[in-house]
């Protein structure tokens, strides 16, 4: 036993203790339930609510359980007479000004405050006077107040300062005029705002999309992964029929704790968008055709046999979505390697593979997702973590508050909820040379030696002190990161940010890892859909075209798997042409756009998330298989289901598959085990370009806009985090060009033009033009990155 | 300092916050947090506004909510429009006993407005008592801007009042 540990008496039973904890961790661990409001074990302890009472021994009154100190043979009585008046007449005070609307409230079934009303409330209310009665005010499209319910507890104030860094609750007022709110009208902007809904006690803070939608009582939980972003957070997913009425998190401490961010929370309304394809349907002549799934892949089999026949394998590309299942993606190459292409991708928002062949078996995070919290330092390069990953920014952002150096390498001055050790905005083509010169600063602080084409690279680079701290700050630490982001995998130069992050993480004794984009970017590299390299990584021997190429070099036949090539891939106008000159294009699909309508031939209606069985794996490297728990929508069949009976179709071998785990099974046994290794073969850079004069484009994917299922989840798209069609530029570029605000522009790339609205915005460094991906109004201009020219409209 | 507060908060508002800053530690400005507002509501003339409470968080470092906390607790803050002369007639138990209903009666009747709000050309503003002005021993009271009027009649009421611009 160690000098920490104590023991003390609670009910008549003895339990251990640590020195130091409450006394309410304490009977938690041992399934001891006191009641309590006001105390959440991941916020610090507020005590204001009072119902935690209890009795201790020598104590003159009862003592708030969740902050009174264990003490060494403190002896507790949850029960006692004392303990439960005291609780009974906190209960009374709570109930004098909390309405009688249970029947009308949506927490209703689930609320603590009834459950507990029920134990300890009087069944007359002996107070006669006016009930206090808070005006609501609309606090954005995701959470409803109904703030006369409010007791005061303080969670979601505790939540915006603790965990939000973003505080934007409080509680205005004095004495029975106190209310919690934001005081003034306005939207809550945290991209982790949803988790004040569960922490609310009561029904004051509720679930906006899902208000007066069902009863509590008449949902079913069922477990299941989210499907918006790499870190892959358990969730329930609440249903009521044969519908998902609302999404919450399940605890996993490992991975996302007891927090969800929005868009995995409020993304279902997407399966239940108005433009989902409910029947498989076919194009005859220019006009679409509703048809039997029977029909339909009679047609995909003859079209796409007379499309291979004439014109090779080699002319057929196969897009798939990285949101896609493990099981999914895995048949998916099984059946383009059977057909004889290569031509297979998921890497849809990159356009330099120049190393791919270097890369370990997935990129994987460089650390356990529980870890990040220890880091002493980490380096970010391209990446807007906190809108990109929430929860892998809120273990950052624990680590930068216990004194962590995180540092940023971006095109754009994201605003982040922690302080930011060192921050470097360049333009994206200027990315490589920063890069470089930190690793020349780490070498001359380290003194290590380094290869002769990596030295005469950086030979001649300024370097400045900012590049000297950075390099400080990941040397001395003990425990340090270098990770690559969504930004950086879209860089033109993304093989030569990672080698340069490669060095400087092998220099500094850092780890380096990958903030991966989808929910599946890990298996789509485990399941081989990738032009070189086979399930579990193996090379191919043949190595296909990537989705750029594929895009470029406008192939005849393309299948698509829960692909919007104009809103999903790097080139949104190469993909659109791509698309339209294609002679078929055979798209998986789950919803029908006008786009979607104007290049596909067949359209095949398939499951989103929550609607069929699979499995994802995170960028840590777990996987996690989840069941479908509500029907398909309409017609719509899992796709896995289609491209089995596919395979059947072409009577390939190997796909008499009963279920997804078979599929699974089979998959998990050509990726063996998962290598959680980045030690990859780190290539030297060979030459630095110096920048161009022109301006440069820089695309970010807001985070509301990077899938098909958060584009239609209604309520997300009334949030701020969604494309605006707009150019986003400096002022300084504005002046230049005698452009302000809300003006509209002409904006060039290459041969094409589009007029665009400006916003003027100070995050965009000096001749760079910031532009939201995904959005309709900017398909045409095409490339992510590279040369742009703006004029005024 | 960003340069929305420098244009908000006037040069002297400024000043006078930053002798307050002076007695804090550099990592604690919040501590100012009383005296800038008191400072922002006399630039304004008595009351405060949601861009002065604003221009207080962020010259202070706060965020905006924490500073409407504090300026929605304490009663003498204004966080409505009211009139440039701030009258509060204390009613607490001593004054009461020395006549002051008669004197807010009077206050009442000459401005022709209640307790609690403000005449039309807004100049006066007749605030609601909240708790004893500790000045017993001069009751009935009232306090007109931040000085205390002592030993109070109807007709000494009139001559202070005329007296404010």
């Amino acid at each position: 036993m160690s000098d920490d540990q104590i023991t003390i008496e609670v009910d008549g039973k003895s339990l251990k203790a640590n020195k130091g904890q409450m006394l309410i961790e304490i009977t938690d661990a041992n399934d001891i339930y006191v009641p309590r409001f006001c105390y959440h074990k991941k916020l610090t302890v507020a005590a204001n609510c009072r119902m935690c009472l209890v009795e201790v021994e020598k104590a003159p009154k009862p003592l708030p359980a969740c902050a009174t100190p264990v003490m060494d043979g403190m002896k507790v009585k949850t029960r006692s007479k004392l303990a439960v008046n005291a609780q009974k007449s906190i209960m009374e005070f709570l109930l004098i000004n909390h309405p009688l609307d249970c029947p009308i409230c949506d927490q209703g079934g689930e609320c603590e405050l009834q459950d507990l009303a029920m134990g300890y409330g009087g069944d007359v209310s002996r107070y006669q006077e006016k009930k206090r009665v808070v005006k609501d005010k609309n606090i954005g499209p995701l959470i409803q107040t109904d703030l006369t319910r409010c007791i005061h507890c303080t969670r979601c104030v505790r939540f915006g300062e603790e965990v939000a860094g973003l505080r934007e609750m409080g509680a205005t007022g004095r004495g029975e005029n106190m209310e919690i709110g934001t005081y003034i009208e306005k939207s809550v902007n945290s991209e982790m705002s949803g988790n004040i809904i569960d922490l609310c006690p009561v029904g004051a803070l509720t679930s906006k999309p899902f208000r007066y939608s069902a009863r509590t009582w008449e949902l079913v939980e069922k477990d299941g992964i989210a499907p918006h972003d790499s870190v892959g957070s358990n969730i329930h997913i609440h249903i009521k029929g044969d519908r998902v009425k609302r999404v919450a998190p399940a605890d996993n401490e490992a991975i996302n704790e007891v927090w969800l961010s929005d868009r995995d929370r409020f993304s279902y309304e997407g399966i239940y968008s108005e433009d989902r394809l409910q029947n498989p349907m076919i194009k005859e002549e220019g006009v679409w055709k509703e048809v039997d799934w029977e029909t339909a892949l009679d047609v995909v089999k003859q079209k796409l046999g007379s499309a291979l026949e004439s014109h090779g394998a080699n002319q057929l590309g196969v897009l798939a979505s990285p949101s896609s299942t493990l099981e999914e993606l895995y048949l998916l190459q099984k059946i383009a390697r059977a057909v004889g292409t290569n031509n297979i991708d998921a890497r849809l928002r990159q356009v330099d593979f120049s190393d791919q062949n270097s890369v370990s078996q997935f990129p994987w995070l460089g650390t356990s997702i529980a870890d990040l919290e220890t880091l002493q330092s980490a380096l970010l390069i391209g990446s807007n973590v906190r809108k990109e990953q929430p929860i892998i920014n809120h273990r950052l952002r624990k680590a930068a508050l216990k004194g962590a150096a995180i540092m940023m390498l971006n095109p754009v001055d994201y605003d982040f909820n922690y302080p930011v050790e060192t921050k470097t905005i360049v333009a994206p083509e200027k990315m490589p040379m920063e890069l470089a010169a930190i690793l020349k600063a780490l070498i001359e602080t380290t003194g290590q030696s380094i290869d002769e084409q990596t030295k005469q690279c950086i030979d001649n680079i300024d370097i400045t002190d900012a590049h000297r701290k950075m390099a400080d700050k990941l040397a001395n630490a003990d425990d340090a990161i270098v990770l690559l982001g969504n930004i950086a995998t879209a860089h033109p130069h993304f093989s030569l940010l990672r080698s340069l992050a490669g060095l400087i993480a092998k220099h500094s004794n850092s780890k380096i890892g990958y903030l991966s984009e989808a929910a599946n970017s890990s298996g789509v590299w485990l399941s081989g859909v990738l032009p070189h390299r086979l399930a579990g990584g193996v090379e191919s021997t043949n190595v296909g075209l990537n989705t750029h190429a594929m895009l470029q070099e406008k192939l005849k036949a393309y299948v698509l798997m829960g692909v919007e090539p104009e809103m999903d891939c790097w080139d949104s106008r190469a993909a659109r042409t791509a698309m339209n000159e294609a002679e078929l294009v055979i798209s998986l699909t789950a919803y029908r756009s006008d786009e979607i309508e104007k290049y596909a031939d067949v359209m095949l209606p398939v499951s989103v998330f929550a609607e069929t069985s699979g499995t994802f794996i995170n960028n840590a490297g777990s996987s996690q298989t989840f069941a479908g728990v509500v029907p398909p929508v309409g017609q719509a069949r899992p796709a896995w289901k289609f491209l089995r009976v596919l395979g059947n179709l072409f009577n390939l071998d190997g796909f008499d598959y009963e279920s997804s785990s078979d599929v699974l099974d089979e998959v998990m046994q050509s990726i063996g085990e998962i290598k959680t290794n980045n030690m990859d073969q780190w290539q030297s850079p060979t030459s630095l370009e110096p920048a161009s004069n022109d301006l440069q484009r820089i695309t970010e994917i807001p985070m509301n806009m990077i899938d098909s299922i958060c584009r239609r989840a209604v309520s997300l798209q009334k949030t701020a985090d969604v494309s605006d069609g707009a150019i986003h530029i400096n002022t300084a570029l504005a002046g230049k060009n005698n452009l302000t605000d809300a003006d509209n522009a002409r904006v060039e790339q290459d041969e094409n033009s589009v007029t665009l609205k400006v916003v003027v915005d100070d995050r965009v460094p000096d001749d760079c033009v910031l532009i939201q991906a995904a959005h309709i109004a900017q398909i045409d201009l095409g490339a992510s990155f590279g040369s742009i020219r703006i004029a005024k409209a | 300092m960003t340069e929305t507060a420098k244009t908000i908060l006037t040069e002297h508002t400024r000043s006078e916050i930053d002798v307050w800053l002076k007695k804090y530690p550099e990592d604690r400005k919040q501590s100012a947090v009383l005296a800038a507002l008191r400072e922002a509501q006399h630039q304004n003339h008595g009351y405060l506004t949601t861009e002065l409470m604003d221009a207080v968080a962020e010259y202070l470092g706060m965020s905006n909510i924490a500073v409407y906390e504090v300026a929605s607790f304490y009663s003498m803050f204004e966080t409505q429009p009211v009139g440039r002369h701030s009258i509060s007639v204390c009613t607490n138990i001593s004054c009461l006993l020395m006549g002051s209903d008669d004197i807010v009666e009077h206050v009442e009747k000459k401005l022709g407005i209640k307790t609690g709000e403000t005449t039309a050309d807004g100049k006066f503003y007749i605030k609601c008592e909240e708790e004893c002005l500790a000045a017993c021993c001069g009751g009935p009271m009232m306090m007109i801007d931040h000085k205390y009027y002592e030993n109070l009649t109807p007709e000494k009421v009139d001559e202070i009042l005329d007296g404010l611009d």
